[in-house]
């Protein structure tokens, strides 16, 4: 099945330049409608007033961090609980890749990334676009 | 030991030592009939305060400073040096490609075009001044190891045997590290294959 490039798309990031970069690239790679949040937290308040196809987090940000906010998501008893969930992070350590696929994970990145990785593991989650 | 208590125990031992020393000059000062049994009495608490120093110190784990905290710190800020430095110099490639294209543009765009990126080039020295200031607080920290060093040195502190300090993080804190030097981190394709084995499991 054809991916929707007019889904809406989530981006979570403490840090405004990577959302910057992050929704460049989207936009580049054709997604029309993104929208962003800066914690967990307000990542949270937004997939629950809104309808996401993909959402794609940070780790390490507070007061709610990527981790919580995925964990909080997949154990909802709402709609988004199985919304598509890419981890994009600088926490590369194995037990954090386990700690993220146990909570739900659908792909996680490294940081830093590019735009070409970023495509395939998009591609992964929801298919070639 | 907490700060605050190493703090307490160390103003009561400096109270201890200042009382001890002032008792012996007294004696002595007053030119009283002071046994030399006193003295050695006197001397011998100088020491066992002395001895409770050391023993502190080395409860404050000095070689962890030295030897994990301070390398640790300098580490992380030797990977930032590198890490803005790659960065600034892809930056720069990138400049000089829209420059060579700026001139086949030429014109009025052409010379925009230039200025702009000159703009970025001018930017992008901020990547100098990071990596000097970052090299003072490195030579800093070394001169603070270097300090500690002759301290414990001098004072004979016994650092060696101590059982490793308790991780009192709850496990999601544990989880949060953030950037991993080269040597300890994973690769993306190890990432994808570690992700692939555990889709693997479970399918299972």
């Amino acid at each position: 099945m054809a991916v929707d490039m007019n889904m809406n798309v989530l981006i979570v990031d403490d840090y405004t330049t990577m959302l910057r970069i992050i929704k460049n690239l989207l936009k580049q790679l054709g997604f029309n409608n993104i929208d962003e949040a800066t914690d967990g937290t307000m990542a949270l308040e937004k997939v629950k007033s809104k309808s996401y196809g993909l959402v794609i987090s940070d780790w390490n940000m507070e007061p709610m961090t990527g981790f919580e906010f995925l964990k909080k998501v997949r154990t909802s008893d709402q709609a988004f609980k199985t919304v598509p969930f890419i981890m994009i992070t600088a926490e590369s350590k194995t037990e954090n890749v386990i700690a993220a696929k146990q909570a739900g994970v659908n792909n996680y990145i490294v940081k830093p990334f590019n735009a070409e990785t970023l495509k395939t593991k998009i591609s992964a989650v929801l298919g070639e676009f | 030991m907490s700060e605050a208590s190493l703090n307490e125990t160390s103003d009561n031992k400096k109270e201890r030592i200042v009382s001890i020393i002032s008792s012996v000059i007294d004696k002595v000062g007053k030119n009283e009939q002071v046994s030399l049994s006193g003295i050695l009495t006197e001397l011998r608490d100088l020491l066992i305060v002395i001895e409770e120093t050391r023993r502190d110190m080395g409860l404050a784990r000095p070689s962890d400073i030295t030897g994990k905290h301070i390398p640790g710190a300098t580490d992380e800020l030797d990977a930032i040096v590198e890490a803005t430095s790659e960065a600034t110099g892809t930056i720069m490639d990138c400049c000089d490609v829209i420059l060579e294209k700026a001139g086949a543009v030429g014109g009025d765009d052409g010379d925009t075009i230039s200025a702009e990126v000159m703009k970025i080039f001018e930017a992008c020295s901020f990547q100098d001044v990071t990596g000097q200031r970052v090299s003072k607080v490195v030579k800093t920290f070394h001169d603070i190891e270097e300090k500690i060093d002759k301290l414990v040195s001098v004072l004979g502190v016994k650092v060696s045997g101590l059982p490793e300090e308790e991780d009192i993080r709850s496990d999601d804190e544990k989880l949060l590290n953030g950037p991993q030097l080269a040597d300890q981190a994973i690769s993306q394709d190890d990432i994808d294959k570690l992700m692939a084995e555990l889709d693997g499991v479970a399918e299972e």
